[in-house]
């Protein structure tokens, strides 16, 4: 019985917790129309969140997407080779990043770099009374601090999904050029006949999607900060742990949705 | 039944009452602050002083009861009217409470860049008076990690005054400061109400600052108020409890002062 009521309650966290990330985007959402700060102002704030997650994320997301794209070429030729097909090489790399591997790894890069950034910010703000000051300046802590992080994720995910697609296609074809008989001509032409148009949009509608999850689990990790400095870490820690657990979850169900919505596409 | 505010009162507050989880830490505070008026709010720690001020500036929310400030009750005040109350009032918080990411002199702008239409060579003027009257001229593009606990205090007043309020709230403003900066803070307020009249509630624990600043004390202790008045009738009442207060008697038995700490402790878990 008491196991049974462990599972009911934990349940019941779970639920609750999600409905407060989808309560914290339908108000931010709200505030973004409805905002009573000034627009200007806003926008100024969500550029500079664009540059902190977005611009600042390029250099490693690079990186890493590139070698992810050599890495699905050398594992997929160890395969290819046996049955003389190492020409798939290439759509192999493109399907594989595009589709899965580009968006998900800039989602856990990115919240390696900016979800726990901002549960830190807004949790060690709720250890200082920063968010009690804010609010008794008549700004909304929402307002001021989440609306603009949405926006920024929600413009930069995408555009960083789309740019590891094109790093690990580079990665893809520095393996090709160099032991699978493509010039790099003839690897960009097989790139291009293996995809379509479908492929690179499910990546960037999954990278918008955890752009969104990445700032809601930060934000609500953050604003949920107890008491001490030891809890801005708790914070920070779970924030991480709940969005790569979200992200992946996520990625399941729309995953399975654009396989099962195949065959009418 | 409560007796109704009176008409020139700024706050008046009505059978106040403020639970943290099953705990109330505030068992029905009635009281009004008039126009122009300085009043210290005294009173151990954990006497519930601290809640006092965060349930009127709107922080907290009132369990049962009235806050009234200038007219709108708080407890029941859509957001944009609990906006509305909060561009007319300043409070400056105990550590300062400065936004870490922004210069001192940015935290000061903020509200006015926010809700004002002033053009932003104005609010640089403004910034730089407000500052001055804190005493901190020239420290605009310091960072708040840069300044030292007094300053930060300062700033945070600078801050709070920003927006030219009607009512200025001051948690603690000279606690864990010096004597001459604590002095210089005492200083600070007088000049405040001898220039604007400003409606001022401080919150404190120090003696001397509230009998130095205050035209009326209320005393609070375990979330009651004990004694009100004129500073000069707090100093020269019998009530056992505020003459242990005022004479610094520790308690003889701990254990009601134990409880009443835990009753904060638990229901913050």
């Amino acid at each position: 019985m008491q196991f049974v009521a462990e599972v009911g309650a934990a349940t019941e966290r779970s639920v609750a917790y999600v409905g407060a990330l989808a309560q914290l985007l339908g108000k931010s959402l709200r505030l973004l129309f409805l905002s009573p700060l000034k627009r200007n102002r806003l926008a100024q704030r969500a550029v500079h969140q664009a540059m902190a997650v977005g611009v600042g994320a390029l250099p490693i997301v690079s990186l890493i997407t590139f070698f992810v794209g050599v890495i699905i070429a050398l594992q997929g030729a160890y395969e290819l080779q046996r049955l003389g097909a190492m020409q798939l090489v290439a759509s192999l790399v493109s399907i594989s990043i595009t589709r899965e591997l580009g968006p998900l790894i800039t989602a856990i890069v990115v919240i390696g770099r900016s979800g726990s950034a901002f549960a830190a910010e807004i949790g060690t703000m709720r250890v200082t009374e920063e968010l009690d000051a804010l609010e008794t300046m008549a700004l909304d802590p929402v307002a001021f601090l989440v609306v603009p992080k949405f926006l920024a994720m929600a413009v930069m995910m995408p555009c960083l999904a789309i740019w590891s697609d094109f790093m690990g296609v580079l990665g893809g074809c520095m393996f090709g050029v160099a032991s699978a008989n493509f010039t790099f001509g003839s690897y960009v032409i097989a790139t291009r006949d293996a995809l379509v148009a479908h492929d690179i949009t499910t990546g960037i509608v999954k990278a918008l999607v955890f752009g969104l999850v990445i700032t809601a689990v930060g934000c609500q990790e953050g604003f949920s900060t107890g008491a001490g400095a030891e809890e801005v870490g708790r914070s920070t820690t779970s924030a991480v742990v709940v969005s790569i657990l979200l992200v992946i979850v996520i990625d399941l169900v729309f995953t399975t949705l654009f396989y099962l919505a195949r065959g009418t596409a | 039944m409560a007796a109704p505010a009176a008409p020139s009162s700024v706050i008046s507050v009505r059978d106040l009452r403020v639970q943290y989880g099953d705990r109330e830490v505030l068992h029905g505070l009635a009281f009004d602050i008039v126009h122009g008026e300085t009043v210290v709010v005294i009173g151990g720690s954990g006497s519930g002083k601290s809640t006092l001020l965060r349930t009127l500036v709107g922080l907290e929310k009132p369990s049962s009861g009235e806050v009234r400030v200038k007219g709108v009750d708080i407890a029941k005040a859509s957001a944009r009217e609990m906006d509305a109350i909060r561009k007319k009032i300043g409070l400056a918080f105990q550590g300062g409470a400065l936004i870490g990411s922004l210069s001192v002199g940015e935290n000061i702008a903020l509200a006015l860049l926010e809700h004002t239409p002033l053009k932003p060579t104005t609010i640089e003027v403004m910034v730089r008076i407000k500052l001055e009257q804190v005493g901190l001229s020239g420290f605009e593009n310091y960072s708040p990690s840069q300044l030292s606990g007094g300053m930060r205090k300062r700033a945070a007043f600078a801050r709070a005054m920003a927006m030219d309020p009607e009512i200025l709230f001051f948690d603690e403003p000279s606690a864990g400061l010096d004597p001459i900066t604590a002095a210089g803070i005492d200083d600070l307020i007088l000049d405040l109400k001898k220039a604007y009249s400003m409606t001022m509630v401080v919150v404190t624990h120090e003696l001397a600052s509230a009998f130095l600043i205050a035209d009326r004390i209320i005393l609070i202790d375990r979330g009651n108020i004990v004694a009100m008045g004129p500073a000069q009738e707090v100093r020269d009442s019998t009530h056992p409890r505020v003459r242990q207060f005022l004479d610094r008697v520790a308690d003889t038995t701990q254990d009601d002062d134990v409880d009443h700490m835990r009753m904060y402790t638990e229901g913050l878990k």
